[in-house]
């Protein structure tokens, strides 16, 4: 990690994702062996404290760009960092088709229900009765459909090696939330194949909550809908 | 290597193999599929990478990914898949990436058709994408320039860190000619200390295109200014035939230019003093010898494969000296010797007091 003060609104979980992230590169060793891809959103900073080789991709496309950097250099370690709107909504062909590819990254998912960067508009994954300022009656399921559950969707490919949904809401999740980001990383670092992790996180600024009632929140309306767990760990993960 | 029979398209991949390129990432459309077809086979055999992407959007962006990570890398694609290819363009440019880009224009806009067509000039030379951008464009006429501009495209690429098109058509993908690939040695691939391959024991490398506050943005921009102003003083490039005592001049570029080409030996048989002048490279726009010509010759006749796109720089070049007219098929028809040749009867009948009254019409 570097020196550099995180941009993220007070009570937001994204900086303790960064943190963890960074955990484990060093833990694994491989800080100069690494280079990351940002997404468009609240993330989209992160080249600022991850002190790694790294390439800001479009929005949606950080598999696709990660995919180009892996062909090139196949024995580093290429990883992306994206939100809901990014990779569940604009990037979806990406990320599905990465994995199909068994391409050889690990994809980290920030799900916090609704797009952060751009002022709390409905998410792919806002859950049915979210209020946000494009479903401002609640998301209505007959209108706007369900939402995304992508890890599960992901799960199902050939190519998937491992996926798994975790969350940090609390310190013991945060502790398995590193662990499978962790898992992630050495999937890939054994060349099984893609991994990726969806990480539940808050955003009590968009939610309109203080940061504990956020927290709270997360624990009783997205859990239901995101249930926690690997969803794919293939043969020798 | 003698010379070899090959298709245009498939000409444009071995030339970029032997200018270093081993990676390829592409996606279906006619009538380019040659080239990702020839990749698909020849790359491996040169320790490379072909990959067919799930979309034109996400070819282009694994090209922003190898691109930064040092490599040559190359996508081809035609109209409506370079259409797609615009956000990824744009973020090439800002991110000052090298890659070599191939449209084979098909008939449009829309889906349009699969037949020749240059109605993609404006998209091409103007900056397709969004922003402060712009992109070398090269317009070759023949399978042999096919291969010599993609070899120059990617040392050029590599040379002012920029995105180079290489605009084709349908023809000029598809025909069979005899090329020689004048280089069998290695290319020097120039030393890239910006990519990313992993900062051991050196500070990080950053790609990217986000510049949030503006001030640093416009500097940002600036810089890429004198690169571009760089790029037109140095790179311009045309082709005259029989231009110099031409009292009409004909301007096309790529298939177009070869019909005008048997059109001015046409002419000339019949004692017409037509000439040609050819864009090489479509951006930067060759203008001087345009505005040369302005002042011995009477007038201009552009010929394009659409309605009208390469005619405004023509008009820049010439800058109201002399009548600039137009003829043009499009939506995939090629106008033939034929017609273009009535053309330069009919304006050379107009006469001098008409092409005044156009003058006056057009500079008011």
């Amino acid at each position: 990690m570097t020196d550099k003060p995180m941009h993220f609104c007070p009570g937001c979980t994204h900086g303790v994702i960064q943190r963890l992230v960074g955990e484990v590169i060093d833990e694994l060793g491989i800080q100069e062996e690494t280079i990351a891809v940002g997404p468009v959103g609240c993330a989209v900073f992160c080249y600022d404290y991850w002190d790694v080789d790294f390439h800001q991709a479009s929005h949606g496309r950080a598999p696709a760009v990660a995919t180009g950097i892996k062909r090139v250099h196949p024995d580093k370690v290429v990883f992306s960092l994206q939100g809901d709107g990014d990779i569940a909504a604009i990037g979806t062909a990406e990320i599905i088709h990465a994995a199909a590819r068994g391409e050889k990254i690990t994809c980290l998912f920030v799900n916090n229900s609704i797009y952060g960067m751009t002022g709390g508009q409905m998410a792919p994954t806002t859950i049915v009765s979210q209020k946000t300022t494009t479903s401002p009656w609640g998301r209505d399921s007959g209108q706007a459909g369900y939402p995304v559950k992508l890890t599960e969707m992901l799960a199902i490919l050939d190519g998937t090696a491992y996926c798994a949904r975790v969350s940090v809401h609390n310190p013991a999740h945060i502790l398995n939330a590193k662990k499978a980001i962790r898992k992630a990383f050495e999937v890939q670092l054994n060349k099984k194949g893609f991994s990726l992790v969806e990480i539940l996180s808050t955003c009590p600024t968009n939610w309109g909550l203080p940061p504990l009632e956020a927290v709270k929140w997360l624990e009783d309306n997205m859990l239901s809908y995101f249930p926690l767990g690997e969803y794919k760990a293939a043969a020798g993960v | 290597m003698g010379k070899v029979l090959m298709k245009g398209n498939e000409a444009v991949a071995e030339a970029a193999i032997l200018a270093g390129c081993r990676y390829f990432f592409g996606y279906p459309i006619t009538p380019q599929n040659e080239i990702p077809e020839y990749m698909a086979r020849r790359l491996p055999e040169v320790g490379g990478v072909f990959l067919q992407a799930e979309s034109e959007i996400s070819a282009i962006n694994m090209v922003f990914g190898a691109a930064g990570s040092g490599a040559r890398v190359m996508t081809s694609s035609s109209g409506p898949g370079i259409s797609l290819k615009q956000e990824g363009i744009s973020y090439l440019a800002g991110a000052e990436l090298p890659c070599v880009i191939v449209n084979m224009a098909r008939g449009g806009p829309g889906l349009g058709n699969i037949a020749p067509s240059q109605s993609d000039y404006f998209q091409a030379t103007r900056g397709g994408g969004h922003g402060d951008y712009r992109m070398i464009v090269f317009g070759p006429a023949s399978v042999q320039e096919l291969a010599d501009l993609t070899l120059k495209a990617f040392d050029l690429a590599d040379k002012y860190r920029n995105p180079v098109m290489i605009l084709g058509d349908g023809i000029l993908g598809q025909m069979m000619e005899p090329v020689k690939f004048k280089t069998n040695k290695a290319r020097e691939i120039p030393a890239k200390p910006w990519a990313t391959n992993g900062a051991r024991g050196r500070k990080r490398n950053l790609i990217t295109s986000l510049y949030i506050v503006p001030e640093e943005l416009e500097k940002h921009c600036l810089k890429l200014k004198a690169k571009y102003d760089e790029i037109s003083s140095r790179e311009k490039r045309h082709d005259s035939y029989f231009a110099d005592d031409a009292e009409i001049i004909l301007a096309a570029y790529g298939t177009t230019a070869r019909i005008c080409k048997a059109v001015v030996d046409q002419a000339r048989e019949e004692g017409i003093r037509a000439g040609l002048i050819r864009p090489v490279t479509l951006w930067p726009f060759p203008d001087a010898p345009y505005c040369k010509a302005a002042n011995s010759a009477k007038a201009f006749l552009t010929v394009e494969m659409s309605t009208g796109q390469m005619i405004d720089d023509v008009r820049l070049a010439v800058n109201g000296k002399k009548p600039i007219y137009f003829y043009g098929r499009t939506g995939g028809v090629v106008p033939s010797k034929a017609e273009i040749l009535a053309e330069v009867k009919k304006i050379l009948e107009r006469g001098a007091l008409e092409w005044k009254r156009y003058l006056r019409g057009h500079n008011q």
